[in-house]
């Protein structure tokens, strides 16, 4: 396990080198300036500042000293600044960071949780009323914008029903302390966290349900029927944990699409993470912040999947094994 | 002798019922069984005859959509088909078991054999957790397990075949059931392996006082194992009665056709006469690097570990070995399908091993290969008559030529006027014929056939083999035999080579090789043969 | 072909997937000549809510111009971007998952790092900088998609490919004296179609979703009407003007739903023998 995780170590160090390189050709391949890519808006009204920035980025020597000089940046933590925000970019994003990850968590385990026991419930019912409902449920979800979803999520729940709150991460200079703040971020957390999860919710029904109908046709499950087992206990004991494999590798393939998704949802729910940090970037043509942001949210991606394999080899004995 | 004890299961008239659409509406026509305690009863038959549906009818276990339309089936006073599911539940395990096919798919992978052992009790509420696994741990001993106690900690994946086969039987029989269906239980398993397996089943149910339904295609481990037997055709049972009278004195015409068409151990060749060599191999061995990267060292596998033979023309050499003997990888290195690590292969004197493009294409048509699995071996997409074309109109033959000789070889292994079809619609049989076709299709001089009958039935591999050897005769072939069947090497093979472990451990002519094996593991492998003495009583 | 028909045809999902893509198909084609001024235009009073008496059935926007006018010529930016960058995906990855399964070795090393990176970079995250720093045109939106979405193609073929290059009808044409570049062509890519064909159309799907989730972002070609930038544009007044950004979300909802129903039909069609398990 320890030679694993240290290999999963280094490859995600690499990883992470190879995407600062890219955002490097990023800014060289954009049309214009690349000082005035890098200083965004700001940059346009002060030459002085575009100077300084040529000299810190070297700017005007070769190309694999101008190279080095961003990686080395970025690798010290150093992911530029803002100068729309007039803050280090490194900063700003680890102030976002902590709402992306409690929505993105409660997203992805949302998801997991409810997609595999509606796949099971489907499976389970196959062919009965049941199944085609949470089929087709299933289907439209997937095909559903998610940025539309939450729109309407926002006009039917907070809006028309006025259940829940629409905007934010928690009631602003309300002065909740403890539990009861922790109960308001909750609130503002169901209906983000919710459609963000629907969508990957329907992708996990789907596979789910295949998965399981693959397993039970599998020679070891009748072998368990043989024994006399109940068919209770050979859907949850041999069925299932067979089953979920292909579902924890697609969820796995899946983070990266998570993590996209949460750009759309903190958009319109104005949730104060990265993702949002992102579209207010995009408003303000402020690219050293876009940047940064999408190192982080690899960053972010490549955690998630650490965290899959890691579950996929906790249930799975045969890798372990190799 | 004593009187008859009641039977432990009953089956009368027996009719299964396939959906619709299927190749004939039941599966099993009313048929009639009886089981015994302590005896043995052999359904046998080929692919297709309904001997195991009707094992699975037994158990309850027929598959979606297949059911029993009439009939009645009695364990001991119970009525099977006037059970619900709990009712089957509370039967299987506790007074009937099962054993299966596939060792490798039986158990689940993710659980460890200890705890899918102790299921059993589980299932049948029955004794406390500890005592359980207490039990597990004995049976994996009953069933002669090397290590039990590590057996038990293991997962499947860390077994052999063998050794799982032996943890579904411990499995069967944890709590003593009356009756054991076995379905197949050596078919996937190496002959040394299979008789050990044979052994244990036959040695368990006398113990037990089991009465044992075995499935089998095979008529040698019938001979092994069986108290009486059923052959089934179609559904129907066509003859059955006492082991000894069925083998030996079979009364209905295609129990004689199956029992014919088995390759006789006694009929080996005569010594071949000297001949010219053709193809002569030098100190081959092939080496594999498994694995490695970044973090792991790669596994060293010896494939093949010096062998060096000669193949004489026209002669038919058999290279015998179990699974793991390297006798496939030796195979593909003889028709360059893979490099050789070390030594020579030469045909007519011209090394072919290091030969590279337009020199490698020249000479490789001249040794030609036979694919094991006639499902495979075939481009789904393609029509057989192009599909055997391709290769000539490689070499520069125009296509229409190329056609019209296709259509001519296909005409030659019994298949004429099928040339525009797709190999969807042959069956097993006829596709090895086309596979045939195609590696004649080149005018080899060399033919290696990679178990080229081994996933046939006993009367297709019969006919196969008879074509195979009309072709080598016509056309003057030299022909390599790669098999774990004994028998078809014994009856088809010129000189035989046994291959253990990537080595060669005896080349010799067949007869000698079969009636006076020199090497120990030689003999081991024909003392497993099954049915060796019903075929020694019978020569 | 026939045969293919009726086993498609079974899927009654499917068949109701091509009726609604050939309804925005030919809303696509007939666009212009339904709704002959630009969709950019000012047509009404601001804010009309719609199923009124008038022009805009389904309302106007905040500057007064017509939904269902916008809705029509945004069908073909739509389809447009689904099916260029879908085709643009498969031009990249074919090529690189087949040379990844087919060489194997150190080619199979190379290129199978260079797929994983790019699956392991956020897609979406990807695509808002691609097109941020090309600026937003149809264009840097179709390559921006493609980019993001060639991986999976590459690893579906890379692993058809492994296994088919094991296959003994490969191993039989390599020794009947084919050279690998007939092999690759003739014997296995006409095996590796039905699966491309079944993922293409899902990814069609996909890439709608991705454009109008840029469109929504603010990343669309601004000299282009699309459904996302509808939604866009009524963000901020969802509350008074529920209607601008709700039809076009059913637009897209009901264009991506047929792609996917299309692609289990196409599946059921191709691939018999799995259908036949799944029911």
């Amino acid at each position: 396990m320890l030679r694993f995780l240290l290999g999963r170590l280094v490859k995600i160090v690499l990883i992470l080198l190879a995407i600062t390189v890219l955002n490097f050709c990023l800014i060289h391949m954009a049309p214009g300036d690349p000082a005035l890519v890098m200083a965004g808006e700001a940059g346009d009204a002060d030459p002085k500042f575009l100077a300084q920035l040529r000299t810190q980025f070297g700017l005007d020597q070769p190309f694999y000293v101008q190279l080095w000089a961003y990686v080395s940046h970025v690798l010290m933590g150093d992911l530029g600044y803002s100068y729309r925000q007039q803050m280090p970019v490194s900063t700003l994003i680890l102030q976002r960071l902590p709402a992306t990850l409690i929505l993105s968590i409660t997203a992805f385990a949302l998801s997991l949780g409810l997609g595999v026991l509606a796949g099971v419930v489907a499976a389970a019912r196959q062919g009965r009323w049941s199944d085609s409902l949470i089929s087709a449920v299933a289907l439209l979800f997937y095909a559903t914008p998610l940025f539309w979803m939450a729109l309407m999520a926002v006009l039917l729940f907070s809006v028309q029903l006025d259940w829940l709150p629409a905007f934010g991460y928690e009631q602003a200079a309300s002065g909740l302390h403890g539990l009861a703040r922790a109960f308001d971020i909750a609130r503002h957390l169901v209906l983000p966290a919710t459609t963000l999860g629907l969508f990957f919710m329907a992708t996990y029904v789907r596979i789910t349900r295949a998965s399981m109908l693959e397993v039970n046709r599998l020679d070891f499950v009748k072998t368990a029927r043989a024994k006399g087992l109940k068919p209770s206990v050979i859907q949850r004991r041999h069925v299932l944990r067979n089953a979920i494999l292909p579902v924890v590798t697609l969820a796995g393939l899946h983070a990266g699409q998570l993590v996209g998704g949460a750009v759309l949802i903190e958009t319109v729910f104005a949730w104060p993470g990265i993702g949002r940090l992102m579209f207010e970037a995009l408003q303000s043509r402020d690219y050293n912040t876009l940047l940064g942001v999408f190192v982080v949210s690899s960053a972010l991606v490549l955690l998630f999947n650490l965290i899959t394999d890691i579950l996929y080899r906790i249930v799975d004995p045969r890798i372990r094994a190799s | 002798m004593t009187d008859t004890p009641s039977p432990s299961v009953t089956i009368d008239h027996l009719r299964i019922a396939l959906p619709e659409g299927a190749d004939r509406p039941y599966a099993v026509d009313r048929v009639d069984f009886r089981l015994y305690p302590g005896k043995v009863l052999c359904v046998v038959g080929e692919s297709g005859s309904g001997k195991s549906m009707s094992a699975n009818a037994l158990m309850g276990l027929l598959p979606e959509g297949v059911r029993v339309a009439d009939g009645r089936i009695r364990l001991g006073d119970t009525d099977i088909l006037a059970q619900d599911e709990e009712g089957m539940r509370g039967l299987r395990g506790r007074r009937m078991a099962m054993i299966f096919q596939e060792p490798m798919s039986a158990l689940n992978p993710l659980m460890k054999i200890a705890d899918q052992i102790a299921e059993v009790f589980e299932a049948h509420n029955l004794l406390r957790p500890a005592e359980r696994r207490a039990r597990a741990l004995e049976l994996l001993t009953e069933v002669g397990l090397p290590d039990p106690a590590r057996a038990a900690a293991s997962y499947p994946h860390q077994l052999s075949g063998g050794q799982r086969q032996r943890v579904v039987i411990a499995m069967a029989l944890a709590l003593e059931p009356e009756v054991l269906v076995a379905d197949e239980p050596t078919t996937a398993l190496d002959v040394t392996t299979q008789a050990q397996i044979l052994e244990l089943i036959r040695r368990l149910q006398v113990d037990h006082n089991m009465a044992v339904m075995f499935i089998t295609h095979d008529f040698g481990v019938v001979a092994e194992i069986a108290d009486h037997v059923a052959v089934m055709q179609l559904g129907r049972v066509v003859e059955e009665g006492p082991a000894d009278t069925v083998l030996r004195n079979p009364q209905h015409a295609y129990t004689r056709k199956l029992i014919d068409a088995i390759p006789k151990l006694g009929a080996g060749r005569a010594e071949a006469p000297e001949r010219p060599p053709l193809l002569t191999v030098e100190g081959v061995s092939k080496t594999y690097h498994l694995g490695g990267g970044l973090f792991a060292k790669s596994r060293k596998v010896e494939a093949v570990r010096d062998i060096s033979v000669t193949l004489g023309r026209g002669e038919t050499l058999g290279i015998v070995g179990e699974s793991g003997s390297g006798k496939s990888s030796l195979g593909r290195c003889l028709v360059r399908l893979q490099d050789v690590s070390a030594g020579r292969i030469a045909i007519d004197g011209q090394d072919m091993t290091r030969l590279q493009g337009a020199e490698l294409r020249a000479l490789r048509r001249r040794v030609q290969m036979i694919f094991q699995d006639p499902f495979a071996s075939l481009n789904p997409r393609i029509r057989v008559g192009r599909a055997i074309a391709d290769g000539p109109i490689a070499y520069g033959t125009p296509v229409a030529t190329a056609m019209a000789e296709a259509e001519a070889l296909l005409e030659r292994v019994g298949l004429p006027g099928t040339a525009r079809r797709f190999p969807h619609e042959f069956s097993g049989g006829q596709r090895q014929r086309i596979g045939i076709a195609r590696a004649l299709a080149l005018k080899p001089e060399v033919i290696v056939a990679d178990e080229a009958v081994s996933a046939l039935d006993v009367s297709i591999q019969a006919q196969v083999l008879d074509l195979l050897d009309e072709l080598k005769r016509e056309l003057g072939l030299s022909l390599i035999f790669i098999t774990h069947d004994l028998r078809v090497a014994a009856q088809i093979c010129d000189r035989v080579m046994v291959m253990q472990k990537g080595a060669c451990v005896e080349l010799g002519p067949g007869a000698q090789i079969f009636d006076a094996p020199a090497h120990a593991y030689t003999r081991s492998l024909i003392d497993a043969i099954p049915g060796r003495d019903w075929d020694q009583s019978a020569a | 072909m026939s045969e293919f028909w009726k086993a498609y045809c079974r899927n009654r999902g499917a068949v109701v997937g091509l009726v609604i893509l050939a309804v925005v198909l030919i809303l696509s084609i007939v666009a212009p000549f339904w709704f002959p001024g630009s969709p950019w235009d000012m047509v009404q009073m601001p804010f009309l809510p719609p199923f009124q008496e008038g022009d805009a059935i389904l309302g106007t926007d905040t500057l007064g111009r017509d939904i269902a006018s916008g809705l029509a010529h945004g069908a073909y930016v739509s389809l447009l971007v689904g099916f260029v960058s879908t085709l643009v995906s498969l031009a990249i990855g074919i090529p690189i998952g087949a040379a990844a399964g087919y060489f194997g070795g150190w080619v199979d090393d190379i290129l199978s790092r260079i797929t994983e990176f790019f699956q392991v970079i956020p897609a979406f995250a990807f695509a808002i900088v691609l097109v941020a720093i090309f600026q937003p045109s149809i264009t840097s939106i179709i390559v921006a998609i493609a980019v993001v979405s060639w991986p999976p193609v590459a690893r579906l073929l890379r692993g058809e490919v492994m296994s088919l290059k094991h296959r003994e009808f490969i191993e039989a044409a390599a020794l009947s004296g084919q050279s690998g570049f007939t092999i690759i062509w003739r014997q296995i890519l006409p095996n590796t179609i039905s699966p491309v064909i079944v993922l293409s159309s899902m990814m069609v799907a996909t890439a709608i979703l991705t454009e109008s989730a840029l469109d929504f972002m603010g990343l669309g070609d601004p000299n282009i009407m699309s459904w996302g930038y509808i939604i866009g544009a009524g963000r901020t007044v969802l509350q008074q003007a529920w209607w601008i950004s709700f039809f076009p979300g059913v637009a897209i909802l009901l264009t991506v739903l047929a792609f996917n129903l299309i692609g289990e039909g196409l599946n059921d069609a191709l691939n018999p023998r799995l259908s036949k398990r799944r029911d």
